[in-house]
C-alpha cells in the first residue's frame, strides 16, 4: 500500500505546456506528472487568460495519461515572467474585461483572493507554491486552510535582475513567501544559497530537489540547420530568453574572440527578450553581425533541429538558478559549455564549465571542442549518457519525502 | 623460508599550468611550479621524510634484517634535488645501509613502452644516469609505470641486462597459482616477482576503512596472515605507493605506528626473513612460467591502462604527443626535449579519466582540474605550443623548412 495515495496536493503555478514560454513550465509540469505516477493527486492552478467567460475558473482535463492531475485554471493576465511593464501592455489590450488588477501586484493580490476560494472548496492536505507570482496565492490558501505550505524557488528576483533594479515590491512577496512556507525547495544548491543570503532564511529549512527532463525519443527534424554547415563551418547555439539573466551580452563578446581565431563558425542566437535588439546592434558594433544569426523563439522540431545542428551549446547564465536548457541539448547528443553560476552544472560531470565573465575561458573552451572531434565525441557521448540517467522519477520522491516530513 | 619483499613506488608529477589558447605562442610556461612545490611539500613533510626515518630505524634496530626497495621516478628526483635536498639525503641514508634496493623505470613516469621503444629505452637509461650520478647506485631489477606488463615487455627488458622484473599478480592470469612464488614470464629467462594484490592492497588501501572486516589492522593480525602463505610459498610480495605511508593513509589512521612495529612482528616467526628483489632472484628458483599476453596493470579494478588510455581524449592527446618524436629528436634542443618527455608523464593522461565514480576517490588524489576536459583543453593547447616552437626551431636550423606551412592554431 502507497502511502502516497492519500496525499492530496494543491499547487499553484505560472505556465503549464504547451503554453509555456519557459523552462518553469517545463519543470512544473515534469514535477506534477511524476508526483502523480507516485500514487498521489494534485489540483494544480493556473492563470490563464479566458476571453468570454465570466467564470472565474474552469476545469480542464488536459490530457487522459495524468490520472490524479487536474488543472485548474484563475481568468487572470498573469503568466510568466511578467514584469510590471509588460502587464501593462497586456492589461491594454485586454480592456473589455473589467476584472483585471490596475497593475501586476494588485493582479498578483487579485490571483491570491481567487486562489482563496478554491482553497476554501477543495480538499487537500498539503501546498505548494512555485515561485513568486503564486506566493500570495499559496499564503491565502494556507491562512484559510491550515495547512502546511511548501514554496519552491526556481528563481529569485536576484537571478531575473542579475542583482540590479531588483523589484522591492516582488521582493517584498518572496520574503514573506519564504518566511511563512513550513518547508522551502530549491531547484539547486547554489539557489539554496542566494535564499539563505538574500532572504535570510535559516539553511536546514531549505531542500534541494534538482530538475529532470522528460526523456523523448530520438527524432531527426525535416527542417534544419545544416546548409549552413556546408564547407567544414561550425555552429555554436545560444538558446534561452534573450534577457540579462541569460548572458547574452557575454556569448557575443566570446563570439568575437573565436571568431578571431576561427571564422568558420556560425553563433546563433535563439529566442526572444527585452534585450533582442539591443543584441542585433551589439553584434554589429562588434563588426560580427555576418556571423552571428538570429531566430525567434523554437519550439517542437525546430527546437529539436537547433540543438542537433550545433557543435556546442553554450549557457553564459549570469545568474541560473536551475537550466534546463543544457540537459535538452544533451539529450540531442550536442556537448555544452556552461556557466558555473547555474544550478545544472552541479549535475552534469561531462560538460565543459566557465564563470560566466570569463570570456577568454569560454572561447578557449569553444575553439577546443570545434578543433578537436575527440573532445566533442566524449563530451557528447558521456554526456548524452549522464542525461539519460536523470529522471523526474527521482524528484517527485524526494518532494514526497518532504511533504511526508512536514506532514509528519 | 618465507622471504617478504617490501617495494615501495615513489613519484610526483610535473603538474601542467592552465594553459589557454590565447597563451600558444607567447612564452608562456608549461608547468605549475608553485603548485607542484605546494603539492611536494605536502607530501614531503607528511609522507617522504617521516617515512625514511622509520624505514631507517627499523633497518639499524634490527641489525638490516629489515629489507625495503623503492623506485623513485627521475622526475620526482629532480623536484627533489631542487627544492628538499635532505629527502635525497634520507634515501642516501638508507641506501648506504646496505638493505635497500632501488629499481629501475622509466624517467618520466611515462607509457612510452606502448608508444616508442626507442623512447622508452633511453628514458630507463635517463633513469639509470641520475640514480648513478645521485646515489652512485646502478639498478638490477626493472618496473614499468603503474607496473604495467606483458611477455613481449619481459624479452626488452631482459635484452637491456635486467635480471629481474615486476607486476601485478592479476587472478586472471595467475589462475590457480599463488603469487606467492618467483616466477618466469612466457618466452624469457628473467626473473619475475608478482605482486600479492590482498596483501599488499590491505595496507595501501583498506588500513583505514571502518567498514573492512579486517578493521583495525594491528601488525600481529598482519603477521598471523602473512605466516598463512607458509607452506604454499616463499615469497610475499608487498607492492605499493609510497605515498600510502602518511598521504594515502594519514597519519591519524595510525599507520606509522603499524609500520613500526609490524616487521618486527614478522621477525618474530624465525621462518620469515625480509629480502630485496634482486636477492629472492639470486636465492629462488622460478615456480613456473606465468604467461602475459597482454598488457597487466597494478591500477584499479580492470587492471588494465584503462585509467590512462580509455576515452577519447586521452587516446588523442597521447598520439599527438609521440607523433613529435622524429622533429624534437632531430632538433636536439634540451630544453624542447626536456618539455616534451615532461608532456609524457603519465599522470597528465589520468586527469584525462572519464569512468569516475566506481574509482573515483583515487583518481582525484591532487588531480588540479576541474574535470577531465579541462585537463585535455590544457594539455592541447601546450602541445599547440610546442609545435609552434618545433616550427620556429626547424626554420632556424635549415631554411629549406621555411617552406613548409605553420601549424595554425
Amino acid at each position: 500500500m502507497n502511502l502516497n495515495h492519500q496525499l492530496k496536493i494543491l499547487m499553484f503555478g505560472w505556465e503549464f505546456p504547451p503554453h509555456n514560454s519557459g523552462g518553469l513550465g517545463v519543470a512544473c509540469k515534469g514535477l506534477a506528472n511524476a508526483i502523480v505516477k507516485q500514487g498521489a493527486t494534485i489540483s494544480f492552478v493556473l492563470p490563464k487568460k479566458m476571453n468570454c467567460d465570466n467564470s472565474p475558473f474552469k476545469f480542464i482535463f488536459p490530457d487522459n495519461n495524468s490520472d490524479g492531475l487536474e488543472i485548474k485554471n484563475i481568468d487572470s493576465l498573469l503568466s510568466a515572467y511578467v514584469t510590471s511593464e509588460s502587464y501593462q501592455k497586456l492589461l491594454k489590450n485586454n480592456k473589455e474585461n473589467g476584472i483585471y488588477g490596475y497593475d501586476l501586484f494588485n493582479e498578483v493580490r487579485r490571483y491570491g483572493q481567487e486562489a482563496r476560494k478554491i482553497a476554501l472548496k477543495e480538499k487537500f492536505d498539503i501546498i505548494h507554491a512555485h515561485d513568486w507570482l503564486s506566493i500570495p496565492a499559496g499564503i491565502e490558501a494556507k491562512k484559510v486552510s491550515n495547512k502546511p505550505l511548501i514554496v519552491q524557488v526556481h528563481a529569485t528576483e536576484f537571478d531575473r535582475t542579475g542583482g540590479n533594479n531588483v523589484n522591492q515590491q516582488v521582493y517584498e512577496i518572496e520574503k514573506q513567501g519564504l518566511s511563512m512556507a513550513d518547508k522551502i525547495i530549491t531547484v539547486s544548491k547554489f539557489t539554496k544559497k542566494k535564499v539563505v543570503r538574500h532572504y535570510h532564511i535559516n539553511p536546514e529549512k531549505i531542500e534541494v530537489v534538482y530538475n529532470a527532463i522528460k526523456q523523448e525519443p530520438f527524432i531527426s527534424p525535416k527542417r534544419n540547420f545544416q546548409s549552413l554547415k556546408k564547407g567544414n563551418k561550425k555552429i555554436v547555439l545560444f538558446l534561452g530568453r534573450i534577457t540579462l539573466q541569460k548572458g547574452p551580452d557575454y556569448f557575443l563578446r566570446t563570439a568575437k574572440k573565436v571568431l578571431e581565431r576561427n571564422s568558420d563558425v556560425f553563433f546563433i542566437v535563439a529566442g526572444s527578450g527585452d534585450m533582442k535588439f539591443q543584441m542585433i546592434e551589439e553584434s554589429a558594433s562588434l563588426g560580427i553581425a555576418d556571423k552571428v544569426l538570429f531566430t525567434d523563439f523554437l519550439r517542437g522540431e525546430d527546437l529539436i533541429s537547433a540543438y542537433q545542428s550545433a557543435d556546442l551549446f553554450v549557457m553564459p547564465s549570469v545568474s541560473e538558478p536551475f537550466g534546463l536548457t543544457p540537459l535538452e541539448s544533451l539529450l540531442q547528443k550536442t556537448p555544452v559549455l556552461i556557466s558555473k553560476q547555474s544550478g545544472v552544472s552541479e549535475i552534469l560531470s561531462h560538460s565543459l564549465k566557465a564563470d560566466f565573465w570569463d570570456i577568454d575561458e569560454m572561447a578557449n573552451k569553444i575553439l577546443s571542442v570545434l578543433k578537436y572531434p575527440a573532445l566533442c565525441q566524449c563530451l557528447s557521448e558521456n554526456g548524452n549518457k549522464e542525461v539519460k540517467e536523470i529522471s523526474w522519477q527521482d524528484s517527485a520522491i524526494k518532494c514526497l519525502k518532504i511533504y511526508n516530513q512536514v506532514l509528519a | 623460508m618465507l622471504s617478504i619483499c617490501l617495494y615501495l613506488h615513489a613519484h610526483q608529477p610535473f603538474r601542467l599550468k592552465n594553459f589557454s589558447v590565447f597563451d600558444i605562442g607567447n612564452d608562456s610556461p608549461y608547468f605549475d611550479d608553485e603548485k607542484n612545490k605546494e603539492y611536494l611539500t605536502r607530501i614531503v613533510r607528511k609522507s617522504y621524510l617521516p617515512t625514511n626515518k622509520i624505514l631507517l630505524d627499523l633497518i639499524k634496530n634490527t641489525n638490516g634484517k629489515f629489507k625495503v626497495s623503492f623506485s623513485i621516478t627521475g622526475v620526482l628526483l629532480e623536484q627533489l634535488e631542487k627544492d628538499f635536498p635532505e629527502v635525497i639525503k634520507s634515501f642516501q641514508d638508507l641506501i648506504d645501509t646496505g638493505c635497500v634496493e632501488i629499481l629501475s623505470e622509466t624517467y618520466y613516469h611515462s607509457l612510452a613502452y606502448l608508444y616508442s621503444k626507442e623512447e622508452f629505452r633511453k628514458q630507463i637509461n635517463l633513469h639509470k644516469k641520475k640514480i648513478k650520478e645521485l646515489f652512485d647506485y646502478t639498478p638490477e631489477v626493472f618496473r614499468n609505470t603503474e607496473l604495467m606488463f606483458n611477455n613481449e615487455m619481459a624479452k626488452f627488458i631482459s635484452k637491456m641486462g635486467y635480471k629481474g622484473i615486476l607486476a601485478e599478480g592479476a587472478d586472471h592470469i595467475l589462475g590457480w597459482r599463488s603469487p606467492n612464488f618467483l616466477y618466469q614470464p612466457k618466452g624469457s629467462k628473467i626473473g619475475l616477482l608478482v605482486k600479492n594484490y590482498r596483501l599488499s592492497d590491505d595496507i595501501a588501501f583498506r588500513f583505514s576503512t571502518p567498514s573492512w572486516k579486517g578493521y583495525p589492522l594491528t601488525a600481529d593480525k598482519y603477521a598471523s596472515w602473512i605466516n598463512n602463505a607458509h607452506g604454499n610459498g616463499e615469497i610475499v610480495n608487498l607492492f605499493m605507493d609510497y605515498e600510502t605511508f602518511g598521504e594515502h593513509q594519514w597519519k591519524e589512521t595510525g599507520i606509522f605506528e603499524f609500520l613500526k612495529v609490524f616487521p618486527y612482528e614478522i621477525l618474530k616467526n624465525p621462518e620469515n626473513d625480509f629480502k630485496t628483489p634482486s636477492e629472492i632472484i639470486s636465492s629462488s628458483e622460478p615456480a613456473g612460467e606465468l604467461d602475459y599476453p597482454h598488457i597487466v596493470t597494478w591500477a584499479d579494478t580492470e587492471r588494465d591502462l584503462s585509467a590512462w588510455l580509455g576515452n577519447k581524449i586521452q587516446q588523442s592527446a597521447i598520439k599527438e604527443i609521440y607523433s613529435l618524436e622524429k622533429e624534437i629528436i632531430a632538433i636536439k634542443d634540451k630544453k624542447l626535449t626536456e618539455d616534451w618527455r615532461k608532456l609524457q608523464i603519465s599522470d597528465h593522461f589520468y586527469y584525462m579519466c572519464t569512468k569516475w565514480f566506481a574509482d573515483g576517490d583515487v583518481h582525484k588524489y591532487f588531480n588540479p582540474y576541474e574535470n577531465p576536459y579541462d585537463a585535455f583543453i590544457t594539455c592541447m593547447n601546450i602541445i599547440n605550443d610546442l609545435k609552434l616552437r618545433i616550427e620556429t626551431k626547424k626554420i632556424k636550423i635549415s631554411p629549406g623548412f621555411a617552406d613548409t606551412k605553420p601549424i595554425i592554431v
